[in-house]
Formats: structure tokens, sequence, C-alpha cells
């Protein structure tokens, strides 16, 4: 059987390799685009030095300051749609690893035999936490310039960002970072080595109650951890804005696109007939969480706008102002895409069990959330000369080609079922 | 006209499910089943048709929420204009966000409470109606399946529930 699910998972390597080859051309243009981006960076620094003279080509419509701060969002932009595709991508490894522990700690009957399913979009986290490392440290190095508070001219004229440097601070910030990063990729690799030897020997379920303890052990590192992360990562490009249930909101974002990939990936995978334990009833379960946690997502979403459109403070209904006045349509679109689409249409329970229809969802959904970390992070790099071009598309496709490229050939390793898992008898009954 | 039901008693809900399987293969006509607890998927081996009471419910929702706008659009902002939040726009959209809560706690509040009226009036239960269950064991640990005679042979009949495991079986007449 191994043989088995080894020679056909082998097949499908080549349908999703072409794919990624596809997004590999296209991905192409993201090196067009950073090239370009070098060009706007030389122009910058050409700029910079001799204010004077400023810039030569739009100077005498434009006062020089304007023109430089555009010129500082238009450099970022390409880095900031990096940052979003890179962490969009990542964020949904890290969901699915949340996802797949939880079913370890509450023992899950129905599940299991999406647990390979689970480890493979999990195998992603690695090469996504490098990426985002990498990223953090560029921004560290002052080579891009997504986090002002990074940047100690800004801080030196800034006293909110001074009082709060104690935190917000490069050094800091990267060993949080690391601490982060690697804290869950440990638990990846410790969970995906025991998932593997479960399979080995089961005697007394030695390596499943093992797997049981680290999951809960990791669900409590992460809780504390992922907030911290959202705080680092993306609220902190806002530094004078707060918000405490920020962590939340994101986890919200991180869960349901975690899920929906799940659903999208067993669906693939059904299709092309890998998954023979797979039934409907799997896929409806799948759809229930998607269902709710769009809901749960929304009900976030507005708790936090509701709470600071109420209070009316001017430090921190500046980050709503930005959002309704320059990004409106991404925005409220996002609700849409996020709330009422899903809710209208996954809300019939014989809905649920079809295909199309969670697919149909499922790709809706995905863009919502990439809107909303768009949302998240562009207005307060870019400000309002933002725009989904070529580096925005560029940049997903890129991030989307190696995201279902490790995830895939990760899927091809090994059997696609956990045989030695005690529940996976009633997974494979599972019927509702 | 008096027709004639009998009472199998089963005391295990295994045993029910196969049993009601094996009526409906005979074709006899299971009237009522009446079991001290839900039993998981006895409406699908019954053949009963799915609810329709979800349905209700939505529209119940829906109902909540256009009162719950008519009412706040009417009390905050047409009748008595009030300035929410430090924000004297006087306009309905504007001051959404405060409504929502409301808005979202009126729609629950009619799809559920309607919702369990609708299953009342649809299930003839009201306060101080007299239980229907034939037979008080089926309140406590025993299961009781209703068939209509028709006009099977009622010894055939019997025997063939006996044979799908029936502890008990009476004849009973229905006025």
């Amino acid at each position: 059987m191994i043989v088995g699910a080894i020679g056909l998972i082998y097949a499908f390597v080549a349908a999703p390799s072409t794919i990624e080859e596809v997004k590999e051309m296209m991905a192409d243009d993201t090196s067009h685009g950073s090239s370009d981006m070098g060009i706007v960076d030389q122009d910058v620094e050409f700029a910079n030095p001799d204010h004077a003279e400023g810039d030569h080509i739009l100077v005498d419509d434009h006062d020089n300051e304007h023109y430089e701060h555009l010129l500082h969002q238009l450099q970022n932009k390409p880095w900031a749609a990096l940052y979003i595709a890179a962490f969009f991508f990542f964020m949904i490894a890290l969901g699915t690893l949340v996802f797949y522990a939880l079913q370890y700690a509450a023992q899950a009957g129905w599940s299991p035999v999406l647990f390979r399913v689970m480890e493979g979009i999990t195998a992603y986290l690695l090469p996504g936490s490098i990426i985002i490392f990498i990223i953090l440290v560029l921004s560290g190095l002052h080579l891009n310039h997504l986090f002002i508070w990074m940047d100690p001219e800004v801080v030196a004229h800034d006293k909110i960002i001074q009082n709060k440097s104690g935190y917000l601070n490069v050094p800091f910030f990267l060993i949080r970072a690391l601490i982060y990063l690697g804290g869950w990729n440990l638990f990846r690799y410790l969970l995906r080595r025991n998932s593997l030897r479960i399979d080995e020997d089961s005697k007394d379920n030695k390596w499943f109650k093992q797997n049981f303890k680290l999951s809960a052990g990791f669900l409590v590192f992460f809780i504390v951890t992922e907030s911290m992360m959202s705080w680092d990562w993306i609220m902190s490009l806002d530094p004078h804005w707060f918000s405490t249930l920020f962590g939340w909101y994101v986890l919200s974002s991180m869960i349901v696109s975690a899920i929906t990939v799940i659903a999208l990936v067993s669906i693939y995978l059904k299709s092309r007939g890998y998954l023979e334990y797979v039934n409907d009833s799997h896929i409806h379960d799948l759809a229930k969480f998607m269902f709710g946690f769009s809901i749960f997502w929304t009900y976030l979403w507005f708790s936090q706008f509701m709470l600071i459109w109420y209070s009316n403070i001017p430090e921190e209904v500046t980050y709503f102002v930005t959002r309704i006045e320059d990004y409106g349509l991404p925005f409220f679109g996002m609700v849409v895409m996020n709330f009422v689409f899903p809710i209208l249409l996954l809300m019939n329970s014989d809905y649920k069990r079809v295909n199309l229809f969670v697919v149909m969802a499922g790709i809706i959904v995905l863009l919502g959330h990439y809107l909303d970390i768009f949302v998240m992070v562009m207005p307060a790099t870019v400000g309002e000369s933002w725009f989904i071009g070529i580096p925005e598309i560029s940049a997903m496709l890129l991030f989307g080609g190696l995201f279902v490229f490790v995830v895939f050939n990760a899927l091809t390793k090994v059997p696609l079922l956990q045989k030695g898992n005690p529940f996976i008898k009633e997974s494979k009954h599972f019927h509702y | 006209m008096a027709s004639k039901v009998i009472h199998a008693i089963y005391t295990d809900d295994d045993i029910l499910l196969q049993a009601v399987k094996q009526v409906r293969a005979g074709r006899y006509h299971i009237a009522e089943i009446y079991t001290p607890f839900p039993v998981h998927g006895l409406d699908k081996a019954m053949g009963l048709e799915p609810t329709r009471l979800a349905i209700t419910s939505f529209l119940y929702g829906l109902v909540g929420l256009a009162v719950a706008i008519v009412m706040m659009n009417y009390m905050m902002i047409e009748d008595w204009p009030q300035d929410i939040g430090g924000k004297p726009s006087f306009s309905f959209l504007s001051n959404l966000p405060a409504f929502v809560p409301i808005i979202f706690e009126l729609t629950v509040f009619f799809a559920a409470h309607l919702m369990v009226i609708t299953f009342y009036m649809r299930s003839k239960l009201w306060p101080f109606k007299e239980a229907e269950n034939p037979d008080v064991r089926t309140t406590d640990d025993h299961f009781l399946m209703e068939i209509d005679v028709e006009d099977h042979d009622v010894n055939q009949l019997s025997k063939f529930l006996y044979d799908t495991g029936a502890l008990e079986i009476n004849l009973i007449d229905n006025k």
C-alpha cells in the first residue's frame, strides 16, 4: 500500500509542478519588480544627498518634501507586496499547524484521515519562516522602510516611539522573531517526527500520547507568541496605534485561511483519487469550520472597529480613517468577501457537502484574507499610493508557487493515511 | 373507524434501528416511534423528510433583521434624533456601527424564539398538554415502535416483529 501511495502521489507531482513552472514564469516579474525598485532606490539616493537640487522630473509642480514622501511610499511598495505575500502563505502554514495541534489536543475522531494533508501544508512553515526572517533582517538593516520605528531619525523626533523603544528596537525585535519562528518550527518538527513514528510502532500509542502532550504545549506557546508576533510584525507598522485584540484578529484570519487551504487541498487530492477515505462528511466538517471562523473573523473585525469608532480617540481612530478614506474598496470589499459571501453560500447544510460550493467559497475567502493582510500592512507602508498591480500579483504568484511546490512535494513523501493513529478507524467511518 | 396498531417494545437503540430497517423493508407502515432519548440516524432510517425548520429560522432571522433596522431608525434617528458617540450626524448609515449589536441580537432573538414556537406548533405542544406516549417506560429505558396493522395478518406481523428483536408486542385498538 505504501508503494502504491508513493507511486500514486508521485504522479501528481507532475501536475502541480507544471502549475509551479507557470507560476515561476509569472514570478519572474517579481525580479523585474525588484530591479525597478532598485532603480527607484537609486533615484532616492541621488535625491537625498542634494536636497537643494531636488528631483528632476516633477519637481516644478510638487513640493519637494511631498515628492520625497511619495517616493518613499513607492519605494516601499514592492517590499510591502513581498512582505504581504510572504506573510500570507506563512500564516496559512502556521494556521494549519495550529489546527493540526488542535485535532491532537482534542483527540478528534473525525480528522485523522486528513492529518497527512495538514502535515503537508505545514511543510511550508520552515521555508516561510526563513523568508519572513530574511525580510525582517533586511528591514532591520534599513534596506527597506517597512517599519518606520526602525529609522533612528524618525524615533528622534517622536516621543511616543521613544517611549516604546524599550520594546520596539531592532535587536530585541529580531530576537523575538527568532524565538517565535524557532519555537514553531521545533514543534512542527517534533510533531511530524512523532506522527511518522505512530505508523511504525504504536505500542500503547506511545507516540500518539507524546503528540497529544506536544500539541497542548504548542497551543499554549503559540497563543502567546502569536499575539506578540502580530504586534511585532504587523501592528508595529503603525507604531502609534494599538489594539488589544489585534492578536486575535490576526489569528482568526490565519485559522480561516488555513482551514480553507486544507479543504481545497483535500478536495483536489480527492478529485485525483488519492484520499480514498475522505468522504463528503469530512469536507462538510471543514466547511463548517470555514463558516464558523468566517463569522468569528467578522466578529473581531467589527469589535475592533466599533470600539475605536465609538470612543473616537484621535490616535486610535486615524488607523480606520486612513483605511476608510484611502482604502474604502478593499476595506469594505473584504467584509463582503469574508463574511457576506461565505455566510450566504455555506449556510445551507447541503451546500457544505458540494465540492463546487466549498471551492468557490474557499477561493473568495482566501482572496478576502489576502486583502485583509493587504489592508493591515499597506496603509502604514505605502499610504495612499496603493494599487494591486504587478508587484503584488507577482509576489503572490511567487510565494503561491513556492507554497504549492513545497506542500505537494511534502505530500508525496509519505503515505497519505496515518494508519497507526488509534482514531483512524473512527475517522474512516466518519459519517454525519 | 377503529384502526388497530401494534406496539412493539425494544430495549436497545441499535436493535431498534435494525428493526426499523427490516420493518420498512417488509412494507409495514411505522406510525410513530417513542424513544427515551434522540436516536442518531433514526429519522433517516424511518425515511422522514428532512426538517424545514432551518428555512423558517432563516426567514425569521430576516424578519428580525428588518424589525431591528426599522426600530433603530425610528427610535434613534427619526422620532427623537440622538447624538451618538459625540457624532451628531443624525443619519442612519453614519451611526450604523452603534446599531449593529442590536441588529445582531434581535436577529438571533427572532430566529431562535420564533423557531422554537414554530416547533411547538408543528409538534402540537402547548402548556398542560396531556402526554401522548402510550407507555411510560419509553421515558426510561424502553423504545416503542407503533405499527399500523392495516390489512396485514396480525399473527404474521407479530411473528415478524418478534424476529426483529421486539421483547413485547401488544395489539391496541384505537378508538
